[in-house]
């Protein structure tokens, strides 16, 4: 397993409860599949985004969530795979340093939701090395629940980019929301305060 | 006014503040001029694609953005267009400098701009080629209202007719 200090294996949709219950406003971008299944199995936020495709912009999608509401944190949640496919990324995210986005990896070292063919990070590949190589210094390996509360404790507005991964074992998805791309939208641009995205509420 | 002043003007006209873009030659004084107005935020993306995934954030952020690209990076954003702005009915501003046409050199230009409308036109996604300095202002203002309006994306295609095509190319 490529990650410094061998660290425990942890669970998703643990992790999530874990870290939902942390927030308050804050805005929450979950990557395709088994990622946005356990946002959404944490209970349904207003500030929840939750992707039905486009692999791998999780990341980006939150960063520019992020440039245009500073002062709200924003977190994006993202799988192995999915990162492996835009690490890109990472290095636009270091360059602009937005100080509100909080990126968090769930590393199973697996495609899981297509059939468990492994992914690089399960052979040579570390994503915190990695990370840090694009130039994102503040990346962790969670080592394990406590000390992924006590990185979480930190806040979200402030002292980033941050990168935090977990080794996570490969328990799938447990909710799936509902594939309603214009209603999920909708409803995540009213949870970030679009006042337009809300008018017919009742 | 040169072609990218106007078009500069055009973004400001409508608060189109972010600048996502993968860099091109035809694009230079787009780039430029962007980089040189406090007005504007530009971020040079590494593809394409995750260009397009930070204006789709930042509009649902409540800030304006537009993809800046060259034809070929048009090939890398399919998926993009086809599983999130498109479903998520999100009005993704985008511009593409065409290469591949009166006087291409290099082969691979030519084929891969032969995909860019024909996806276009299996999405529905408008597109205006832009050839003339002259209505230039008018159709990106007018297209970039639409495309808030009824929150569907829109590209203009940037022909060497408009900017003289890639300064790299034949003489």
């Amino acid at each position: 397993m490529a990650a410094s200090g061998n660290p425990k294996v942890l669970n998703r949709a643990d992790l999530t409860r874990r870290l939902v219950a942390k927030l308050s406003d804050q805005a929450v971008v979950a990557g395709i599949g088994n990622a946005n299944f356990d946002l959404f199995a944490a209970g349904h936020r207003a500030q929840n985004f939750y992707m039905l495709g486009s692999m791998g912009l999780a990341f980006p999608i939150a960063f520019g969530v992020a440039l245009a509401q500073p002062e709200r944190g924003v977190i994006a949640l993202e799988g192995d795979g999915s990162l492996l496919m835009s690490l890109g990324c990472l290095a636009t995210i270091a360059t602009v340093k937005p100080r509100n986005l909080t990126l968090i990896v769930w590393d199973n070292g697996i495609y899981q939701i297509t059939g468990k063919q492994a992914t690089a990070t399960s052979h040579a590949t570390d994503i915190v090395a990695v990370a840090r190589g694009a130039g994102i210094p503040d990346s962790t390996w969670v080592r394990d629940e406590a000390h992924f509360e006590e990185l979480l404790g930190r806040g979200f507005t402030q002292g980033g980019p941050i990168l935090l991964a977990a080794k996570i074992d490969d328990k799938p998805g447990e909710i799936q929301p509902p594939r309603d791309p214009a209603l999920v939208r909708n409803r995540f641009m009213k949870g970030l305060g679009n006042a337009s995205a809300g008018m017919l509420d009742r | 006014m040169t072609w990218s002043d106007t078009f500069l003007a055009a973004l400001k006209d409508n608060d189109i503040r972010l600048v996502s873009y993968v860099p091109d030659n035809v694009l230079t004084p787009l780039i430029k001029g962007v980089t040189a107005d406090n007005y504007f935020m530009p971020v040079n993306a590494t593809r394409e694609d995750e260009a397009i995934g930070t204006v789709a954030g930042a509009w649902m952020g409540g800030m304006r953005g537009i993809v800046m690209m060259q034809t070929s990076g048009f090939a890398l954003i399919a998926n993009a267009l086809a599983s999130l702005i498109v479903p998520y009915q999100i009005p993704a501003i985008m511009v593409v400098s065409e290469r591949g046409t009166i006087g291409e050199f290099n082969i691979g230009q030519v084929l891969v701009a032969r995909t860019m409308r024909p996806v276009l036109d299996s999405l529905a996604v408008a597109h205006h080629t832009l050839a003339d300095e002259h209505t230039l202002r008018f159709v990106v203002d007018r297209s970039i209202k639409q495309a808030m309006l009824t929150q569907s994306p829109v590209v203009f295609i940037l022909s060497p007719l408009l900017t003289g095509g890639n300064p790299a190319g034949p003489k």
